[in-house]
């Protein structure tokens, strides 16, 4: 499904992303883990087309296409989906809006017909309940006056409503507690299935105890230096990252 | 070069049959004009106040004055059919600067009084003598041109106690075969405890032309009347426009203004507020949407000379393309005034590179226990906002039209008239969209 290799990317002319390999196949879901610094986010950005990046080299493709050649709304379309680390607000565009927008604008261009205001309106109340979001907070402005917690589900019922095929979770445990991530993850794990994939970018292992990675990768000054199965993330949290800095032979 | 010059000159040499063709109370007023306007000069860019506007360059063609008030070219009522379903407004036409009263609008009032100048210089000459051109002295060469060369107007008066059921509705529409200076001008005289709501809508038809629309709007608000005035422009890149709003306020009056622009070609809104009764308010509101080489310039002066008095302003702009925007503002706070409270606000979205906004807000203030603030910023649309919409598939001008919007809403949502609000939501996601055609007609009523 995708595709990396060698992929190069710098931000501000500092190159952050130094030959990155990674393949995800449909049904997958792949935990990336590393210190601060070491290249996680940038990847999310890159996959998704945030401007702030340049591409230096390599490839990605997705189900085959040349991914860093679409604009970030038709890779979405594609199916990609990136849960932000920090999601942004927006003062003034309702939720209703937001996401009519987003979903009208993917069946179009798929060729389908626009959804009815009520077609529409029932969708958001099922998809809501996927996360438990409140009704009230899907009447508001995008992320505006959101709690942390809010804001995660959040993200994950946009997820809901669009449902893509590889959806990347930008350690979206962060800032929650322990309530609002099992309702986070149950999210998530609710909306797996053997057609789409998932990539869980996380420091922590904990957030893999409630979603189960077949792989977990870890990414170290912008390449990925070692990957295995999910009792890495044991063995990362049992030793550290230093412990990945003495087995590359640094210090 | 002075481009007062050939107006004046027109005026002196057509001055009788100018004269002829307008109420005495006008030609009564024009002497002293004329003396304003010998002395005077218009303004060039980047003189004080007039950052980005040349005055002299807008007035320098050689328009043409109605002066014989002829005819109109075709009637306004069949050209511009405004079925209002939803508004039921009661609507009045001025064509170019002539006003025509129909009378459906007559039989709609119900209260207050609506008349051309004309009119009222037999049924209420004392309205007219009381406040015709009191306020307007007060304004700058081209409200002193207005004066010298207005023929006719229109008076709405409300007599004390009466409230307007309707809204009155002012379709003003501009068209000319050559160029042409249409000199309108508007009287409200709201008496103690009158209410009343005002709806102009300026629309040039045609196009290929350059016409000038000089306007001066005067309001007098009496002891705790409401005024609500909303100004909506939508003309084209063909119309020239130079207004100025007078209003002068009474003890515990109200006054709203909301002056919108959605399509103009150049267009210069100069507000001047008297604020003489205690605990008056006055709220002044403005929304520009302007691209291409729309040009939107304004000009607010708000006195504050009583105690316990109120203003509150916020202009609005989103500028696209190579659009350009000003905006100068001052709050005058005389002395002896305490507990007057004054806000005056100016925020501005550039959303392309190449629009220019200038902005100057100022306070002056004399009296120690008032509470005044301003406040003013130009942005643009937020880049990060922009992506998170795009990651989740909305194409980029939609973002962009979604951004936008949003950054006016709260200027719509003030609009304290239901099915105006609703309209003009609607008519800011065309205009954003680029689906409102310029000038196809009263777009309020459509």
């Amino acid at each position: 499904m995708l595709e990396i290799k060698d992929l190069h990317a710098s931000v501000e002319g500092k190159e952050i992303l130094k030959g990155v390999n990674l393949t995800v196949r449909a049904g997958e879901v792949h935990a990336i883990m590393g210190p601060n610094g070491s290249g996680k986010s940038t990847l999310s950005a890159v996959l998704t087309g945030n401007p702030a990046y340049t591409v230096t080299g390599g490839s990605a493709t997705f189900d085959g296409k040349d991914l860093l050649a679409l604009s970030p709304e038709d890779r979405a379309h594609e199916g990609l989906f990136l849960s932000f680390q920090y999601p942004v607000e927006i003062p003034g565009v309702s939720m209703t809006g937001f996401m009519k927008a987003a979903v009208n604008a993917k069946r179009r261009y798929h060729g389908e017909k626009e959804l009815s205001a009520s077609e529409f309106l029932k969708m958001m109340r099922e998809r809501r309940a996927v996360v438990d979001l409140d009704g009230k907070l899907a009447s508001r402005a995008v992320n505006e006056g959101f709690s942390g917690g809010e804001k995660k589900r959040n993200e994950i019922f946009q997820m809901a409503m669009l449902e893509p095929r590889l959806s990347i979770l930008d350690e979206t445990d962060s800032g929650l507690d322990i309530d609002a991530l099992r309702v986070v993850a149950s999210g998530v794990n609710k909306l797996k299935s053997k057609d789409n994939a998932t990539i869980v970018i996380t420091h922590y292992q904990r957030l893999l105890d409630y979603i189960k990675p077949d792989f977990v990768h870890i990414l170290y000054k912008g390449r990925i230096v070692m990957s295995a199965g999910p009792e890495l993330a044991l063995e990362l949290e049992e030793k550290g990252y230093d412990w990945i800095k003495q087995s590359l032979g640094e210090e | 070069m002075n481009a007062l010059q050939q107006y004046i000159d027109l005026y002196r040499e057509h001055s009788g049959l100018l004269e002829r063709h307008a109420p005495a109370v006008l030609n009564a007023l024009r002497p002293s004009a004329l003396a304003t306007l010998t002395s005077a000069r218009l303004p060039r860019k980047g003189e004080e106040d007039y950052e980005a506007t040349d005055l002299e360059a807008v007035f320098a063609p050689d328009y043409g004055v109605n002066l014989t008030r002829l005819d109109y070219p075709i009637d306004p009522a069949e050209s511009l059919r405004c079925d209002v379903p939803n508004l039921s407004t009661c609507l009045l036409h001025t064509f170019n600067d002539v006003p025509h009263i129909g009378h459906l609008a007559r039989r709609n009032l119900n209260g207050p009084i609506v008349e051309t100048f004309t009119e009222a210089a037999h049924n209420h000459p004392d309205v007219l003598a009381a406040h015709l051109g009191r306020l307007s002295h007060k304004g700058d060469a081209t409200a002193a041109l207005n004066t010298l060369l207005a023929q006719d107007g229109l008076l709405v008066y409300m007599p004390a106690g009466v409230t307007a059921a309707k809204p009155i509705q002012l379709l003003n529409i501009l068209s000319a075969a050559r160029p042409t200076m249409a000199v309108r001008r508007l009287l409200v005289v709201a008496e103690a405890d009158s209410h009343v709501r005002l709806l102009a809508c300026d629309h040039t038809q045609g196009s290929g032309v350059q016409s000038l629309n000089l306007q001066v709007v005067e309001m007098v608000l009496g002891p705790r009347a409401t005024v609500d005035y909303y100004d909506l422009e939508e003309s084209n890149a063909d119309t020239r426009r130079v207004s100025t709003i007078f209003a002068e306020q009474h003890d515990g009056s109200e006054l709203l203004i909301d002056g919108i622009t959605l399509t103009n070609g150049l267009t210069r809104n100069n507000y001047h507020i008297e604020v003489e009764g205690e605990r008056a308010s006055t709220q002044l509101l403005g929304m520009t949407i302007a691209s291409g080489s729309q040009h939107v310039d304004t000009r607010s002066f708000v006195r504050h000379s009583a105690p316990r008095c109120s203003s509150n302003q916020m202009f609005k702009y989103v500028l696209s393309d190579q659009a350009v925007g000003a905006f100068a503002g001052k709050v005058l706070i005389e002395e002896g005034c305490p507990r007057v409270e004054a806000y005056q606000g100016n925020r501005n979205l550039c959303a392309s590179p190449e629009a220019k906004m200038y902005t100057k807000p100022q306070l002056e203030i004399y009296t120690d226990d008032v509470k005044a603030s301003h406040g003013t910023t130009i942005g643009q649309l937020d880049q990060e906002a922009m992506f998170y919409m795009r990651t989740r598939g909305i194409p980029e001008h939609e973002a962009r039209r979604l951004l936008m919007q949003a950054f006016m809403a709260d200027v719509i949502d003030s609009v304290r008239f239901d099915v105006l609000r609703d309209r003009l939501h609607h008519l800011v996601e065309k205009r954003f969209d680029g689906t409102l055609a310029s000038c196809a007609g009263c777009a309020i009523c459509k």
